[in-house]
């Protein structure tokens, strides 16, 4: 590791020493507002590097001379900085960081330990920012671990017994996913004889299909096709959603925005890059089962969600149709065109920013709706309109992005991808996927209506908190404005893909 | 910006409604305000419109919104839209005027009505594809919520059905518009009208007909209609006007902007499975409007039967050749206006009537007109628009349908025509039941409308009887608008 490499790192690094010094100042007895600043400072000295990064890609910087023109490597090889991971790393920085401030009221309530839960939170962001930047299947394998360890002792860390099944499910899930992941990429390792990506892809070009490799192509087939399984259970596409519902419900609420937000797009940053970096010569319809996982994930997540009572299994299982939607964007890209033009890779990256934004806001409504009346109950949202008009407004704003309600960034989001995949002839997925915003309707707005028109319950705390206050505030202003103006991050979008596709 | 000024102004002015304070007769005054500000918008947007040139005009244009996909903010009016423009600043006049006994959260209500008008307005003027859409969409968000909040009986139901049909419609809408772009590259819809869409990613009848259904629930064609009787019975008077008077218009707008501009082969083939649909939708409306009880629930479904007949004008374009002209186009636009007017109006009087005597049921009124004269006589304007009576907009509406869809299909327009004489039989055998009779004692203390109740029916039946009487007014720009689609039927 030579000093420019540490510079190439600092985004993940500086986030990973916020979390040593919150672990030590936890230790000093540090009051937890000291804490959350640490963590905060992080992660902005993060974003500014990354930007620093970005401005050097795009040669309007020159600090050290060991970036390409348009990419480069770090530690050998092993993970890239380009345009692409530090797009997901910005998105990943400032997710977490609304998150840490959404927490800061909440880590009240663990008392001694909200240290270790800021440090945890720190840990897996590094993860992730790894796991978006690793061109190598034993760093992505290791950035996977990284990402996904804190997020189990996360999941239980509210105690109790509903805490303690989310994060053992999370664990074991977890773990078999990991297995067959490892698997997968023994598997693809044995056939291609190497682990970085660019190699393995051009292996896969020169021999595929020549038969002359032991077990044959097939063998390679196989070792994707796990690899998908293990990616689908970070990303909580059908099948692989089945630990989704009660880790959402059962870990704390800040925590259940993270793993939809920053850990889902963590995982879409790696499908995209492995699949279409490694696998793409290998001539098999990846459209087709991008298409099938995109088909059941959107129809199944949105008929499950009708019928939740609890507003976070509710949003649980709407994330599941959120990676079905995404997932079409990922076929549209696999499909191409007739023509062999690669379509559709920054619609995907625009959905997950903007659905990044809307469900951090959602959550957070959430979180501050349920300080008031200590239930996460649909039914206990009944007059939310009337006690706290601004955070009901917000919550709404939220919803009606889910649903793809002009105006907001779900809509736009949902045009582009939509609009990729029609363009890559897979109109049959985009019907779908317009019936699935259809059904998705009844769910979010039974939300709306219950906030409107029921009756506010009695015994009802008023709550001000104002870090989770503006973390609604932004979020719900965002859903907006890009909905309104969705043309910067649709160009950093752009701008990120242009190399890598 | 004239066009953005008409469109954007009641969106201004329901945010700045939430910034006064609760106090109803403010808020009120300044809502009536914003609507006598944008009808003058609207009636400037129609005067500026050169009916001679035709064409597009009054455009308002800005390229760099989201340039990666070229999609545009683009407002433009044709002589299809002008009149449309209008009328929906009329409306929504009449709408805030038949607010004033709303008694619960007013800040709310009228922000949200506002809302509605500047989405529809958008509709109406927008020229880009994806902005028509948003347009399109926004309209479903305050209209879930009036009739959620502000309705009647089991309003949170309807409300659901009306959003989730309106919304299936859409998707619809939205992979259609995605074909069509991503064949062509082009989102502006003025330049869509007049280029070949007939070899699309998907075939085109099948984009056509992803349209139909969008619009077909809107406007509602039988089988597709069943979410407006309840829809309509259960909101406020004042949302029933804008349903009634506009929302529906953007269904028969969009076949005619869309269906019939972009695919005109494809809307000539299936001029005659239209046809069909429109006759069943004009007797099946009929039929259903003669077993109601409920006075709301009848002028709602006799919308069925009358929105019908617009349908029934679009089928026009089926004619052979030679002998397509603009009457059946320019009747079904007409009727548009017209129904708008009048079943607006007839809204209206149910609101009064039910306001004062606090039933709808029909065989409990009765009686009624020697205690509210001026309502009745308002009534009866409509109802007599409503079946059609020479020298009113009905009238002028109906005889250019058929006489627009005749050449097209004989049969089916001739059977057609038994709606008009069931408009006649139902109007006023509703007209006699509710309004005349002999007067009733529990009736005696009620009085005529107030000044500020008169404000919308003397609006409406200026409209009606300007129409019926000089039809020229409207159908001269009406005709400009669709001269301009007519040359693609004559290849």
């Amino acid at each position: 590791m030579t000093w420019s490499d540490v510079y190439l790192l600092s985004p993940e690094l500086s986030v990973a020493a916020a979390a040593l010094l919150a672990l030590v100042a936890g230790m000093a007895n540090a009051h937890r507002g000291v804490v959350t600043a640490l963590g905060l400072l992080g992660l902005a000295a993060s974003l500014v590097l990354t930007g620093l990064l970005w401005a050097e890609l795009d040669g309007n910087v020159d600090l050290c001379s060991v970036l390409g023109e348009d990419s480069g490597t770090a530690l050998h090889g092993a993970l890239a900085v380009d345009r692409f991971a530090l797009f997901f790393k910005g998105l990943i920085g400032v997710s977490t960081a609304l998150v840490l401030l959404a927490s800061y009221a909440y880590t009240q309530r663990f008392a001694s330990r909200g240290p270790e839960f800021t440090s945890l939170v720190l840990f897996a962001a590094t993860g992730m920012m790894l796991l978006a930047a690793g061109r190598e299947l034993i760093t992505l394998y290791v950035a996977l671990e990284l990402s996904t360890l804190p997020l189990v002792a996360l999941a239980a860390f509210s105690g109790g017994q509903r805490a303690s099944e989310a994060g053992l499910k999370y664990l074991v899930l977890g773990a078999v996913a990991s297995a067959v992941l490892l698997y997968g990429m023994t598997l693809t390792f044995g056939y291609t004889g190497s682990t970085v990506l660019e190699s393995m892809a051009a292996s896969v070009s020169d021999a595929a299909l020549d038969g002359s490799r032991p077990f044959g192509v097939g063998v390679l087939v196989l070792g994707v096709v796990m690899m998908v399984a293990g990616f689908g259970f970070k990303v909580a596409a059908v099948p692989f959603h089945g630990w989704i519902p009660d880790v959402y419900e059962g870990a704390p609420t800040p925590i259940t925005a993270f793993l939809s937000v920053a850990s889902k797009a963590a995982g879409f940053a790696v499908v995209m890059r492995v699949f279409f970096t490694a696998f793409e010569p290998l001539e098999v319809d990846w459209a087709l089962l991008f298409a099938g996982i995109a088909a059941a994930s959107m129809t199944f997540g949105n008929l499950a969600a009708i019928q939740q009572a609890n507003i976070k299994r509710m949003l649980a299982y709407s994330t599941i149709a959120h990676a079905g939607y995404l997932l079409v964007g990922v076929a549209a890209v696999a499909a191409r065109t007739p023509d062999g033009v690669t379509i559709g890779p920054e619609t995907v990256l625009f959905y997950l920013g903007g659905y990044a934004v809307t469900n951090l806001a959602a959550f957070f409504a959430v979180i501050a709706v349920a300080n008031r009346t200590g239930s996460e109950l649909i039914a206990s949202f009944a007059g939310m309109g009337r006690r706290a008009p601004w955070l009901a407004a917000a919550l709404t704003v939220a919803l009606l992005s889910l649903t793809g309600i002009p105006l907001t960034v779900g809509f736009m989001a949902k045009l582009f991808v939509f609009g990729a995949a029609v363009k890559a002839d897979l109109a049959w997925l985009v019907a779908l996927g317009a019936v699935n915003s259809v059904v998705s309707a009844y769910y979010y707005l039974r939300v709306v209506r219950v906030m409107y028109l029921g009756e506010p319950s009695e015994g009802e705390q008023p709550s001000r908190a104002v870090p989770l206050d503006l973390s609604v505030a932004v979020t719900a202003l965002a859903v907006v404005a890009l909905g309104l103006w969705p043309r910067p991050l649709f160009h950093a979008a752009e701008r990120a893909v242009e190399r890598l596709f | 910006m004239l066009l953005t000024a008409t469109v954007f102004l009641p969106l201004a002015g329901a945010a700045l409604i939430l910034l006064l304070g609760d106090r109803a007769r403010r808020v009120r005054l300044f809502a009536a305000a914003v609507g006598i500000a944008d009808f003058a918008l609207a009636l400037l947007v129609f005067r500026s419109y050169d009916r001679a040139e035709g064409g597009f005009q009054l455009v308002d244009k800005f390229d760099a919104w989201i340039p990666q996909l070229d999609i545009q903010y683009h407002l433009a009016v044709d002589g299809l839209s002008a009149p449309l423009v209008l009328l929906t600043g009329l409306l929504g006049l009449a709408a805030i005027y038949s607010s004033w006994s709303i008694g619960q959260r007013h800040r709310e209500y009228f922000a949200w009505l506002l809302t509605l008008q500047a989405a529809v307005m958008g509709v109406f003027t927008a020229q880009d594809f994806v902005l028509f859409f948003i347009f399109w969409e926004l309209e479903l968000v305050p209209m879930f919520f009036l009739i959620s909040i502000w309705g009647s009986g089991r309003k949170e139901h309807s409300a659901m059905k009306f959003l989730l049909f309106t919304f299936t419609g859409s998707a619809f809408m939205l992979v259609g518009l995605l074909a069509v772009y991503f064949s062509t590259g082009v989102f502006d819809m003025t330049q869509l009208v007049g280029m070949d869409l007939n070899n699309l990613l998907l075939p085109s009848q099948l984009v056509f007909a992803f349209f139909f259904i969008a619009f077909a629930v809107k406007l509602p064609v039988w089988p597709v209609h069943t979410w407006l009787p309840d829809a309509h019975t259960d909101a406020p008077t004042a949302v029933s006007v804008m349903l009634a008077g506009v929302l529906l218009k953007m269904g028969g707008y969009g076949l005619i902007r869309v269906n019939v501009s972009m695919f005109p082969d494809v809307a000539a083939e299936a001029a005659t499975a239209l046809a069909v649909l429109a006759v069943i939708s004009i007797l099946y409306g009929a039929l259903v409007t003669f077993r109601q009880s409920d006075l709301k629930r009848l002028v709602a479904n006799s919308s069925i039967s009358h929105m019908g007949f617009v349908l029934l004008g679009v089928t026009s374009v089926g004619a052979a050749a030679g002998e397509l002209s603009p009457v059946g186009l320019t009747g079904a636009a007409m009727q548009m206006f017209s129904h708008g007017a009048v079943t607006g109006l007839l809204f209206v009087m149910v609101g009064v009537v039910y306001d004062k005597a606090h039933t709808r049921h029909i065989p409990d009124l009765g009686g009624l007109a020697p205690k509210m004269p001026f309502a009745a006589v308002a009534f009866l304007v409509a109802g007599l628009a409503s079946l059609g009576l020479p020298a009113t907009s009905g009238f002028a509406a109906e005889i250019m349908v058929f006489l627009g869809t005749f050449p097209a299909h004989g049969v089916l327009t001739g059977i057609a025509t038994v709606g008009v004489l069931m408009a006649a039989g139902y109007v006023l055998w509703t007209v006699q039941r509710s309004l005349f009779g002999p007067p009733r004692e529990r009736w005696a203390h009620l009085g005529d409308v107030s000044a500020v109740e008169a404000v919308a029916p003397v609006l409406l039946m200026a409209a009606i009887l300007a129409v019926g009487i000089y039809p020229a007014l409207l159908s001269d720009v009406f005709t400009s608008g669709v001269n301009d689609l007519l040359p693609r039927f004559t290849p």
